[in-house]
């Protein structure tokens, strides 16, 4: 992106003064090398969204945007109920809460060594991953009302997981306002053989070690130290959401017309929160969101089955679970008043900041844990949100660093069994379904997470606390 | 990826985060076929498709470029709560109505070796129309 474009407000703020149709300026976090990267489409999406009906304050881009559907990903935009704010399908995204969780085990690298090729094979063989994969729970029509309205809070009443694990997911395992009537059959049916899979793509199952941590203090809150092995999964809402989001998507680009909302382009499809479309979609996505929380608590249920026939020394405890595709009620300060703003984060992740009424009392000194995934060859971060990241962008970080290149592009330059072998022969064991699969996802084909993290360190939007690096990974 | 005259074919463009689908023919249905074959080829080689089995589509939507990524999602959905691969299209479209037809086989993981599940078909890059060759393409990326 052109420098010229943009205004430097600070040493990380770039900003895009009101031009146009905009009724807000856009900001995006960045430093001068990431914007230089960054890709046209990200000025013009960003710049789009700010030209959206009820808008507040700003619209944002996180230092990992790049061009998304109608918002860049790494995008968040706050709207206001009471001035005609909007919510936008395209905004939150086909794999609805798409995010992810970090468990810990209170083992090290040490531990696993002798039984990590073990430890890769049924971990596997027992989660469902990929095209053709099926879940092994079936639920009858009343069963999947119950899961979307219920969430984790549902799958733990199933057996799956402990009470203990709600308390380290956003809004306690459950997002409340769901309404299953309004999540189509279509969406029901699509999500029949996928309830406890993981899915494919930049989904995956990794374990990871602790290679250094940078916050010792917030480390030992959360419960981190270094060579301590944890567990990350990376996966939403599976055909649930993608359906929720292809169904809502359609009807708000045929209605937006009619309403006279005019749209920069037809991704940004969207609805006023007070319509009868608007309720109807947020009423579904929550039923979204609460269909993630579930599939990833239930895959924790399956990796802690495969710990505990492995390596039984091993507790899986979550640390906590965080989505990147939500639009969620939140309430804010704006001008000194607490608003009620419908907040989309497309890409981002929430990273509330110390004292949040809505963490856990345990973590409300260092503030909400914020993770941030890589690929199976780089690192993964940890980093936790601030109290200043609370008036910079709504309380909200980055989720990972996108592509560098098209999945094309990579299957021309890797070949997925050398990928593979090349991990394994830095001690990084791969579990992936299709070599051309991994080739796409080859860690070569991303940008740096690393550089993505330390700005959003250095912008204040949260503060790194552990690095992560990958032990064994499954991908479908 | 294509046939002998150029005419019908499919490509794949480059996107980002996902992967763009282009098909073109002598007609607007016939793009609509191509395009579907290059969705399948996202996931496999559509030449491992056997088209033993025939589903049919039906969609409606207020203009061509909806209709078709209609079109496409409502494959997308035949696909994952059926656990198919389709290979070969037909496609009849009149006025905002299309009526397809879909031949494929169930997903057998070791022969097929799918790479990565698609997850919608959007409206990003979204594309109808007739190239001033005559050709018609139509395009956009999809989600995976």
């Amino acid at each position: 992106m052109d420098k010229k474009l943009l205004k430097r407000r600070s040493e990380y703020q770039w900003v895009i003064e009101p031009f146009g149709r905009m009724n807000v300026p856009a900001i995006i976090f960045a430093d001068e090398t990431l914007i230089e990267a960054m890709d046209k489409k990200v000025y013009e999406q960003a710049t789009n969204v700010a030209a959206l009906p009820g808008i507040v304050k700003a619209s944002y881009a996180m230092p990992d945007a790049h061009w998304g559907y109608g918002f860049p990903i790494g995008g968040v935009a706050a709207f206001d109920p009471d001035k005609g704010g909007v919510v936008s399908a395209g905004g939150v995204g086909f794999d609805i809460a798409c995010g992810v969780r970090t468990l810990t085990t209170g083992i090290t690298a040490e531990d696993i060594k002798a039984v990590r090729h073990k430890l890769a094979d049924r971990l596997a063989a027992k989660i469902p991953a990929g095209v053709g994969s099926t879940g092994k729970l079936h639920l009858n029509s009343k069963e999947m009302d119950n899961m979307l309205a219920g969430g984790a809070q549902w799958a733990v009443e199933r057996g799956y997981g402990t009470k203990e694990d709600l308390l380290r997911i956003e809004g306690r395992g459950r997002v409340s306002g769901a309404e299953p009537a309004q999540v189509s059959d279509y969406a029901k049916k699509r999500q029949q053989d996928q309830v406890g899979t993981l899915g494919s793509g930049n989904h995956y199952l990794e374990v990871q070690h602790i290679t250094e941590i940078y916050d010792k203090t917030a480390a030992r809150v959360l419960g981190l130290c270094e060579g301590q092995v944890v567990v990350s999964i990376h996966c939403g809402s599976r055909g649930l959401g993608h359906q929720i989001g292809t169904e809502f998507l359609k009807k708000m680009a045929t209605n937006a017309s009619r309403c006279g909302i005019r749209l920069g382009e037809r991704e940004l499809a969207c609805a006023l929160i007070n319509s009868p479309l608007g309720r109807q979609y947020i009423g579904a996505m929550r039923g979204g969101i609460n269909c993630a929380l579930a599939n990833r608590q239930i895959l924790t249920h399956l990796v802690r089955e495969v710990f505990g026939d492995i390596l039984p020394q091993a507790q899986l405890k979550l640390l906590y679970d965080v989505s990147h595709n939500t639009c969620r009620e939140e309430t804010h300060l704006v001008d000194g008043t607490k608003k009620k703003l419908y907040v989309h984060r497309k890409g981002a992740t929430c990273a509330f900041g110390p004292g949040h009424a809505s963490l856990p009392d345990e973590l409300k000194s260092v503030g909400q844990p914020v993770l941030i995934g890589g690929t199976m060859g780089t690192a993964s971060y940890i980093l936790v949100g601030t109290e200043q990241g609370m008036s910079l962008a709504f309380g909200s970080s980055c989720h990972g660093a996108g592509r560098s290149m098209s999945r094309h592009a990579a299957t021309k330059i890797w070949q997925g069994r050398q990928v593979v072998q090349d991990l394994a022969d830095r001690g990084i064991l791969i579990r992936s379904r299709s070599y051309r699969g991994a080739a796409e996802e080859a860690p070569g084909a991303y940008k740096d997470v690393s550089e993505v993290v330390e700005v959003a360190h250095q912008a204040k939007l949260s503060r790194k606390v552990a690095k992560l690096e990958p032990l064994v990974c499954v991908k479908g | 990826m294509s046939d002998s005259s150029g005419k019908a074919g499919w490509e794949h463009f480059p996107h980002e985060a996902d992967v763009g689908i282009r098909g073109r023919g002598m007609t607007m249905a016939s793009a609509f076929e191509q395009a579907a074959v290059a969705v399948t080829a996202i996931i496999t080689e559509p030449a491992k498709v056997e088209p033993l089995q025939e589903i049919e589509i039906s969609c409606e939507a207020v203009d061509d470029e909806l209709l078709f990524v209609d079109w496409l999602n409502s494959l997308l959905y035949e696909m994952a709560t059926r656990d198919m691969l389709f290979s070969r299209f037909e496609v009849q479209i009149e006025g905002n109505k299309l009526n397809g037809k879909a031949w494929g086989q169930k997903t057998d993981v070791e022969k097929h070796q799918p790479v990565v599940e698609v997850k919608a078909a959007t409206y990003a890059e979204l594309r109808v129309g007739r190239r001033r060759d005559g050709i018609w393409i139509a395009q956009c990326v999809v989600d995976v």
